[in-house]
């Protein structure tokens, strides 16, 4: 954690009238361009911080038992894009490590939803992620970053990671801001059409 | 994040000790995208964190952001928010649009969303 200076205006306000903040999180394994493209889109220089959990031994709901405790410390980065007067959204660029496992409830309660990040000659590190965000019910999509010449059709690697049809999958360079956007603007389509369909079977239902 | 329930089925809570105090926080007060705003300024013999949150927060800043300013954990942040916000020194913007379980939200502030970003 970096806090290189407290001048204040270096804490970048938001405007007086944001008063809602929303969430995606950017997911994939080590090395995958998460912090480069959190760093592409956002409106201020990415800030790193970390949060402190605690996983209590199994059966103990006690807190006062707090040798029974593991603490881990997971870091993570992010940026922030002003949408309008109100709307404020912070993109995270979180780790996909098995480690965090008891983590993912907590740091990604109440996000919109995700965009896994994948490098096609590591594919094998993203499959922990998917499998986290199916089992929560998080709504994703995935994204190939482009290291060079892609070796595969997006097609192959959609079989190779076993997605659901329904799961988009993009390609995209992180670094470049345009591109990293239009990796957003595919998620948040993807959670408008489930969402209409989801409000329209409710309806049916009614 | 749905304020006021509480997730059932995690056996964690969330403990820690600041400046010789214990506090369980309640988790659901603040997300880390709760927008904090200073209502007053620091008073004088004030704990020195919370009075750097005052002077940063005059315009709103995620909680998140305050941590990374401060160079501390969010889980501190959120106790060191809990003292102000009881001490009325600063109000609390809590998130609007979220997917809470399975749910997601309307498909009318998506749309908002989908928007803005189109058009940055
Ligand atoms: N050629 C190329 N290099 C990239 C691209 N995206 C990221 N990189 C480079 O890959 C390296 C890792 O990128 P990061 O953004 O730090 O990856 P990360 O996922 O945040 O990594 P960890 O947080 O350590 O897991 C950096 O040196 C980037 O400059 C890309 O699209 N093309
Ligand atoms: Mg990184």
């Amino acid at each position: 954690m970096h806090s290189k200076t407290s001048d204040a205006r270096e804490h970048a306000p938001l405007s007086r009238t944001a008063r809602d903040g929303l969430k995606i999180v950017i997911v994939g394994g080590f090395g995958v361009g998460k912090t480069t493209m959190v760093r592409s889109v956002s409106e201020i220089r990415p800030l790193s911080t970390e949060e402190t959990m605690t996983q209590a031994g199994v059966g103990i709901d006690d807190a006062s038992l707090v040798q029974d405790k593991t603490t881990t410390t997971v870091a993570f980065d992010f940026g922030r894009i002003s949408l309008d007067e109100q709307m404020v959204l912070y993109l995270f660029g979180a780790p996909g490590q098995e480690r965090f496992w008891f983590l993912w409830d907590r740091l990604f309660m109440g996000t919109l939803g995700a965009v896994v990040l994948v490098d096609t000659n590591r594919l094998s590190d993203s499959w922990y992620a998917i499998d986290r965000l199916e089992h929560h019910g998080t709504p994703f999509i995935v994204a190939r970053n482009n290291f060079g010449e892609p070796q595969h059709t997006l097609e192959e690697v959609r079989a190779a990671l076993d997605l659901p049809p329904d799961v988009p999958i993009v390609d995209c360079d992180a670094r470049e801001r345009d591109s990293s956007k239009a990796v957003l603007v595919e998620l948040v389509k993807h959670l408008y059409s489930l969402s209409t369909s989801s409000s329209a079977a409710l309806e049916s239902t009614a | 994040m749905i304020r006021g329930a509480v997730d059932s089925e995690d056996p964690d809570r969330l403990y820690t000790v600041t400046g010789g105090r214990s506090r369980v926080v309640d988790e659901n007060v603040f997300d880390m995208v709760t927008l904090i705003v200073s209502e007053s300024e620091p008073s004088p013999g004030m704990q020195s964190e919370h009075a750097k949150i005052l002077r940063m927060c005059h315009r709103p800043l995620a909680v998140v952001e305050i941590a990374s300013y401060l160079g501390l954990p969010v889980s501190v942040v959120k106790i060191l928010l809990c003292d102000l916000l009881d001490m009325g020194k600063i109000t609390a913007r809590h998130p609007q649009v979220v997917r809470a379980d399975t749910r997601l939200p309307e498909p009318e502030m998506l749309k908002k969303v989908l928007v803005a970003l189109q058009n940055l």
